[in-house]
């Protein structure tokens, strides 16, 4: 097991020096948005002297790589700033959405991970069947929508005329999870609905792939059931690329819903990247995008170890 | 004396049909097959004979892209045509097992051996878990595998080729099925290791008096485990005999032919062209990574000579031809061209120094590019070394063709695909010519091919020898190869050259222990030889 963990440690110092290089494009990406900040926060009826003072308590007049480093500094002693439009501390700002976002992220994955794998290894069963034509076609036209669509198309009928979940999520922080899962239903639907067709396709792509196998044949000729084949024989063996694909939609999940969130109301990370950068919140922008960043490396991360230990050839060597 | 017993699957006008470019045409025509409780038949053919086919539906089980279109096929009263898929299903893994040739890419590498042994009886119901795997290391320990009490708990890949083909006819045992089909068990391994495998399987057969179909193209192998042969040819019956009258008094054509391939075998070549030796490897110490795999390896290729490399998988072989080509430049030791050394990496050699040593495959279907014509395919290095355009590449494209034995109008523009595996074969040595070398080294050349099939491209080989002077270094696990056309042997163990010289000399006695070994694990077609072999193995301790 040793050489797992080292990989393991390897890996993460990677992730490491990854979100140092993403820090450095982040940090250089801001720089180049148009606009001027102490302009953008005192409007345009700011005097000369008053934006060139702010400026100057703000540190904007720092050479470049002075602000990155003293940025990075103290983003290592966790400190993430304070948002330029209200003053408060970006870590709490970020804080309070990142566990809207995760909850979310949670829930639809909750749904559609198993969703998508049941339906991709029936698919697999029952391949050329009319199962699984529906079950691809279906898949296939619900992704192709954009998002805005599903989602008014889920508010049109399961909160329109018989109301039966509410169209906006904006629950109070103090609510209970019954009513998280009453109020997040629709957007959790909605991701659902955008992410099953790719974990499923490739669930289904992965087994079948592996169905000319000889190791099948010998199942078949060992008077193995069909359902067994695919549970037992095909899929512990096709888990790397179902594993690699979960992890990209999970990350989407995370980093990808802004639509979603807006469509909602819901009070998620999406959200307060897109009114931080209309606003020129250049802290609460660089943070976000840092964490979004995190976000997809854990993930990768996590997925290269489950893949890894779901192969005995790297677990048990020789 | 086999009359005398109950039978157990007759198979009467079996005909079997596959799909091919969306038409059915049959690939097994109406054979008519009988075996009786605890019998060995084995079924012998070149590939496209059906053999697989045939002991497949004998477990009333065709391949995706096969259907069993006519005739009857009944298993101990059972009509397995006419049963349901469910029925079938319990039959087998139960009552009829398979032994398949591969036993590495047949075990699920996802699970634990004993984990694969104990799936049969406890889904079949015979067995319950737990029972079942104290059967397991009682199999394994019958199967003479090392460690039986833990084996089973390891991982297909922990374990080595020979010792998973005795699991895996341990673990068709573990219902105690009436009928095995052992589809070319032995095909894939090493000969000293084949051999203990060959004695394994025939040993737990007798103990357990299971009735097998023994498939296999290797005449010798099968005299040594069938009661009765039948001959096969692209789906039909050739003919059918007990085991000794077929192999002293074989009735048809076909079946004499496959019989005298074995003894095709040339003359010794006279060294040409003084003493300079066209390769001379010079101790050479090889390694990859931190692990050395050749160890101080040194020998000599003159013109017109053949000089056989043997040794089992993992002996280095193929890593003394890395070497030579300079793909893996060695740790010590060099590679001398006519007396000056090369430079040991591919990236440093001249054009011409490149030109001078090709190369020939083992699978042809690889190592030819399934998108191009033979015409780029033979036409790419006589331009890239020779710089031949236009009409004189077409030309000499042709030329090569005739060399080869293929009518260049009819192949000049043939993909790979459209041709059989001994074509694809002759088209890897046309592209070896178009370079003009003065040496090739043929890479297990013949290993993937029928028989009859390798006996025309080693005829081949040695008569394009002759034409142009050539050097050759043949690798090979096969002695029969070696005897056919050598003239100097290098036998290789663990990296080490153990002994080398004239191939008169090697087959003669005294040898070098592990010489020995290979020379006597290879079988002979007199039915009694692995009997023999194992006496004396066991009086010699």
């Amino acid at each position: 097991m040793s050489h797992i963990w080292t990989m393991i440690a390897k890996r993460l110092a990677l992730g490491v020096v990854t979100l140092f290089v993403v820090s450095l494009i982040i940090f250089l990406g801001t720089e180049l948005l148009p606009g001027d900040f102490a302009q953008e926060i005192l409007g345009q009826a700011a005097t000369p002297e008053t934006v060139a003072a702010l400026r100057e308590q703000l540190g904007l007049n720092d050479p470049m790589h002075v602000r990155y480093a003293n940025w990075l500094g103290d983003i290592l002693q966790g400190d993430l700033g304070e948002s330029l439009a209200n003053g408060q501390s970006v870590s709490d700002l970020i804080g309070r959405r990142l566990g809207n976002t995760l909850a979310l992220a949670g829930y639809a994955a909750a749904i559609a991970v198993p969703l998508s794998l049941m339906l991709g290894i029936l698919a697999a069963l029952f391949r050329n069947s009319v199962f699984d034509r529906a079950a691809n076609a279906s898949a296939l036209t619900s992704i192709s929508f954009p998002e805005f669509f599903v989602a008014y198309i889920l508010i049109f009928f399961l909160a329109g005329a018989g109301g039966m979940f509410p169209s906006m999520s904006n629950f109070r922080p103090d609510a209970d999870f019954a009513d998280f899962l009453y109020r997040a239903f629709l957007p959790a639907l909605t991701l659902t609905l955008v992410v099953t067709a790719h974990m499923m396709r490739m669930t289904r792509a992965a087994i079948i792939n592996l169905l000319a196998s000889p190791y099948i044949e010998m199942a078949r000729l060992k008077g193995m059931s069909p359902m067994r084949i695919i549970v037992r024989h095909a899929l512990p063996n096709a888990l790397a690329p179902i594993i690699n694909v979960i992890a990209l939609n999970l990350a989407y999940l995370i980093t990808g819903v802004v639509v979603v969130e807006v469509v909602f109301v819901y009070p998620g990370l999406g959200q307060l990247m897109v009114d931080s950068v209309a606003a020129r919140d250049m802290p609460v922008v660089q943070g976000v995008a840092l964490v979004f960043a995190a976000a997809y490396v854990l993930l990768n991360l996590t997925a290269d170890v489950l893949a890894t230990l779901s192969n005995p050839r790297l677990v048990h060597r020789r | 004396m086999t009359e005398t017993r109950d039978v157990l699957l007759t198979m009467k006008g079996l005909r079997i049909e596959g799909r091919a470019d969306e038409t059915w045409t049959e690939i097994v025509k109406g054979i008519d097959l009988t075996l009786h409780k605890g019998e060995v038949l084995g079924l012998i053919g070149e590939s496209g004979a059906g053999k697989s086919t045939i002991g497949l539906a004998a477990m009333g089980f065709a391949r995706d892209g096969c259907r069993i279109s006519g005739g009857e096929i009944t298993f101990d009263g059972i009509d397995l045509r006419a049963a349901s898929e469910e029925d079938r299903r319990h039959l087998r893994g139960h009552r009829i097992a398979y032994v398949a040739q591969s036993a590495a890419a047949s075990f699920n590498p996802a699970h634990r051996l004993i984990d694969q042994y104990a799936e049969a009886p406890v889904r079949h119901q015979v067995m319950s878990r737990a029972e079942a795997e104290r059967d397991a290391v009682d199999l394994y320990r019958r199967m003479q595998l090392p460690n039986p009490d833990e084996i089973g708990f390891r991982y297909p890949h922990q374990v080595s080729g020979g010792q998973l083909q005795r699991a895996m006819t341990a673990m068709a045992m573990a219902c105690r099925p009436d009928l095995i089909i052992f589809d070319e068990p032995t095909t894939a391994l090493d000969v000293t290791t084949q051999i203990e495998v060959l004695a394994a399987i025939r040993d737990i057969v007798d103990q357990f008096d299971t009735a097998a179909i023994y498939i296999t193209h290797d005449l010798a192998v099968v005299a040594q485990m069938a009661d009765r042969i039948k001959v096969l040819l692209k789906g039909e019956e050739v003919e059918e005999a007990d085991t000794r009258t077929m192999l002293t008094a074989p009735r048809e054509a076909y079946t004499k032919s496959l019989w005298a391939v074995r003894s095709f075998a040339r003359p010794e070549q006279a060294p040409v062209g003084g003493g300079t030796p066209v390769v001379s490897v010079r101790t050479v110490t090889a390694a990859y990574g931190s692990v050395d795999v050749l160890h101080d390896v040194s020998f000599d290729v003159h013109a017109r000579r053949t000089v056989a490399v043997v040794g089992e998988s993992g002996s280095g072989k193929s890593t003394t031809a890395r070497v030579i080509t300079g793909l893996l430049p060695p740790r010590r030791g060099e590679i001398l061209f006519n007396g000056t050394a090369l430079p040991p990496d591919y990236r440093k050699r001249s054009r011409d120094q490149l030109r001078q040593a090709q190369m020939i495959y083992q699978m042809a279907d690889t190592a030819l590019n399934p998108k191009l014509r033979i015409r780029d395919l033979i036409g790419r290095p006589a331009q890239m070394y020779l710089g031949l355009q236009g009409k004189r590449l077409d030309t000499r494209i042709r030329e090569l063709l005739s060399l080869i034995e293929l009518e260049p109008d009819d192949y000049i523009d043939r993909l790979p695909s459209e041709l059989s595996g001994g074509q694809k074969q002759r088209i890897g040595i046309a592209r070896a010519l178009a370079a003009e070398p003065q040496f090739i080294i043929c890479d297990e050349v013949t290993s993937a091919l029928d028989q009859l099939v390798a006996e025309g491209i080693l005829k081949l080989l040695d008569k394009l020898q002759g034409e142009f002077d050539l050097a050759y270094m043949f690798i090979t696990h096969d002695l029969a190869t070696v005897r056919a056309i050598a003239d100097e042997v290098v036998v290789m163990k663990d990296g080490r050259v153990v002994e080398q010289g004239p191939k008169t000399q090697m087959f003669r006695p005294p040898h070098d222990p592990y010489t020995e070994l290979l020379l006597s694990s290879v079988p002979e077609m007199d039915p009694d030889w692995l009997t023999g072999v194992l006496g004396k193995r066991r009086a010699s301790g």
